[in-house]
């Protein structure tokens, strides 16, 4: 008997080539160009003027003021994003809702009106920044500052990740811990975070990536003092407006390999969680 | 232990849960909380485990008040509706959780636990799933190891929410024949909440019916089954069959039915309760009662032969249902259309007029 060709609506030939087609030209064109470009560009000079850009003493002092603000704003997130989740799934409170909305305003708002809101608030001539000033406290222009908004712009990125994966878990196990006796630390550590553990992974890299990477709002907010508060977007651009396009790129293909770790480990922890 | 429970209310925001409930549940028996979804039974026995507080009332376990002392401090044992077995803990890891997070102090030692741990899962016929996941277990597996790991702290009260609600029926029957042999050899006083009447009645030495918060009736299963207190508890245990009607002079009618009552029947508004088996079905009426009935379906399926009857010349809200056995269903080969009478040999009055039911006997 001939073999007889089954289709189904919309698997013609004609239309399963051109899509794919459309899709690997864009990606091509829009995603895997300009990574390689920017590599490419990096190392114009060879190993040693490559190097050599790394090692400029503003781009050192922008990789060292990037970490520290990674540094800090992924525990204190990792920390605020548990807590929460935890709130907002495991106690009925009124303005419950109103809490789980707001924790999105971080995401809607532009990074650059966020970094002006903190202008506004804490910078020398704000309400709040006015009665640091008559304590010798500065936050805008100096590192506490980016440090506070990229809090700002990152925190929803944990609770976002726990509040479905909590919600849909339920409290049950957490109540048959504790008829077996548990306390409420060896509850969280036991039962809940063992439950939320790929998840929180999850969060903390995409916090990580956007702490990193965040431009608009600690632009606005650091003043741009190089080799004082300038993190490594910042020195990005600030190497590029001084025509020095190797060492821009050079700063950027680290941003670059950040993220291509980044998305490498996302790859992992999503494989662990789609097993567990 | 026993189960001292005393003018307990429990309000969730406006809505009471729970009106003024007292109730003792006596030591080493296994007492049924029976009732609709939305009776309160559930979070009566959250209340007894300390998972809910009341807002009135106090809790006792053989006297001692246990109202204020946490949920930790009360050593319970409780079976979750879903078994809320720890999902990232193998098997053995599970029924060793209350053991591992008890103070150091008091902890027994790594090879005492293993020793406990293989005793219980013996104890569930499960040992050779130890090393397993609980997504890799079918749910009655489930559920024995949720039971062996409320048992781990050897607790003396255990309570069940719907223990066997999520398994299917073979493998429920199962359970329950397995739960109560369990419970005669071990003696802990166990609670468990279900809405399946007949789980309640065949499982547990003592029934506690609940609706809208309130208890409606204690009583063992026989009591409960033969003689209901109220038209709550009549309905909710198993079919049965109703006519309404006004009494005069002895007699009950309504249109074309009526049925001649023993002595003692006042004038009045009433309803004859009658269960299935409580009823004969007859080609003639006989001279006590005239109940005229179409066959509107004949079920075969089961011990008996379940016959619906659809009301001739009269009414009521539901159809009937009377049981005959298999040998008189083949002598006399009942169609559906068949014109037939039912005769009532025991049934159960309710009189708009008094507080209690009467139960009636004809033979």
């Amino acid at each position: 008997m001939a073999a007889r060709k089954h289709r189904r609506v919309g698997d013609s030939p004609l239309a399963r080539r051109t899509l794919i087609g459309i899709a690997v030209g864009l990606t091509v064109l829009l995603l895997f160009m300009p990574l390689v470009l920017i590599f490419v560009q990096a190392f114009a000079e060879g190993w040693a003027g490559y190097v050599s850009n790394i090692l400029n003493e503003y781009t050192l002092h922008a990789i060292g003021l990037t970490l520290v603000v990674a540094l800090l704003t992924v525990p204190l997130n990792m920390v605020f994003g548990v807590f929460l989740a935890w709130l907002v799934t495991r106690f009925r409170f009124p303005g419950r809702k109103l809490l789980t909305t707001l924790i999105d305003i971080p995401f809607a708002v532009s990074p650059v009106v966020a970094g002006l809101l903190f202008l506004l608030l804490y910078g020398s001539n704000g309400w709040v920044g006015q009665w640091l000033g008559e304590y010798d406290i500065q936050l805008m222009f100096s590192w506490p500052g980016i440090v506070m908004v990229t809090v700002f712009v990152t925190c929803p990125f944990v609770a976002r990740e726990l509040i479905p994966l909590m919600q849909q878990q339920g409290r049950e196990e957490e109540e048959a811990g504790v008829v077996l006796g548990a306390s409420g630390w060896q509850l969280f550590r036991r039962v809940t975070l063992p439950n939320i553990r790929w998840a929180l992974l999850y969060g903390v890299i995409l916090t990580n990536a956007r702490a990193v990477g965040e431009f608009g709002a600690v632009s606005v907010v650091s003043g741009n003092i190089r080799g004082e508060t300038n993190t490594l977007p910042l020195q990005v651009e600030l190497l590029y407006q001084d025509y020095n396009t190797v060492g821009a790129f050079a700063a950027s293909s680290l941003l670059a390999g950040i993220a291509l770790i980044t998305l490498v480990v996302k790859a992992i922890v999503e494989w662990r969680q789609s097993r567990n | 232990m026993s189960i001292e429970i005393q003018g307990i209310n429990k309000f969730f925001d406006k809505f009471q849960a729970l009106h003024d409930i007292n109730l003792t549940i006596p030591d080493g028996q296994l007492t049924a909380l029976l009732g609709p979804s939305g009776s309160g039974k559930t979070t009566l026995l959250r209340i007894i485990a300390g998972l809910e507080t009341p807002e009135e009332g106090r809790i006792r376990f053989s006297g001692r008040d246990v109202t204020d002392l946490h949920v930790r401090d009360r050593s319970v044992g409780f079976v979750f509706q879903h078994y809320a077995l720890f999902r990232h803990m193998t098997v053995a890891e599970n029924v060793a959780f209350g053991l591992n997070v008890l103070p150091r102090k008091e902890r027994p030692g790594k090879p005492e636990i293993r020793k406990r741990v293989k005793d219980l899962l013996e104890m569930v016929q499960l040992e050779h799933l130890a090393d397993r996941y609980p997504a890799q277990l079918s749910g009655g597996q489930k559920q024995r190891i949720a039971l062996a790991r409320a048992m781990a702290m050897r607790p003396e009260i255990l309570l069940l929410d719907e223990p066997f609600g999520a398994l299917d029926a073979k493998v429920r029957k199962d359970l329950r024949r397995w739960l109560r042999s369990l419970h005669d050899e071990l003696h802990f006083t166990s609670v468990f909440v279900t809405h399946d009447q007949e789980e309640a009645l065949e499982l547990s030495d003592q029934v506690v019916v609940m609706s809208n918060g309130r208890i409606e009736q204690v009583d063992t299963p026989l009591e409960l089954y033969g003689r209901p207190d109220s038209r709550f508890v009549f309905e909710f245990l198993g079919q049965v069959n109703v006519l309404s009607g006004k009494i005069r002079d002895g007699v009950m009618r309504q249109g074309d039915a009526w049925i001649r009552l023993p002595e003692g029947c006042e004038n009045d508004d009433a309803q004859l309760y009658l269960r299935p088996h409580e009823v004969r079905l007859t080609q003639a009426a006989s001279d006590q009662a005239h109940l005229p009935f179409r066959i509107e379906a004949i079920n075969l399926i089961g011990a008996e032969v379940r016959v619906e009857l659809k009301p001739d010349g009269w009414e009521c809200e539901e159809l009937w249902e009377v049981g005959i056995s298999h040998t008189e269903f083949n002598a006399r080969q009942p169609q559906r259309g068949d014109r037939c009478f039912a005769v009532p040999d025991v049934g159960h009055l309710f009189c708009e007029h008094a507080a209690e039911p009467r139960t009636l006997e004809w033979r």
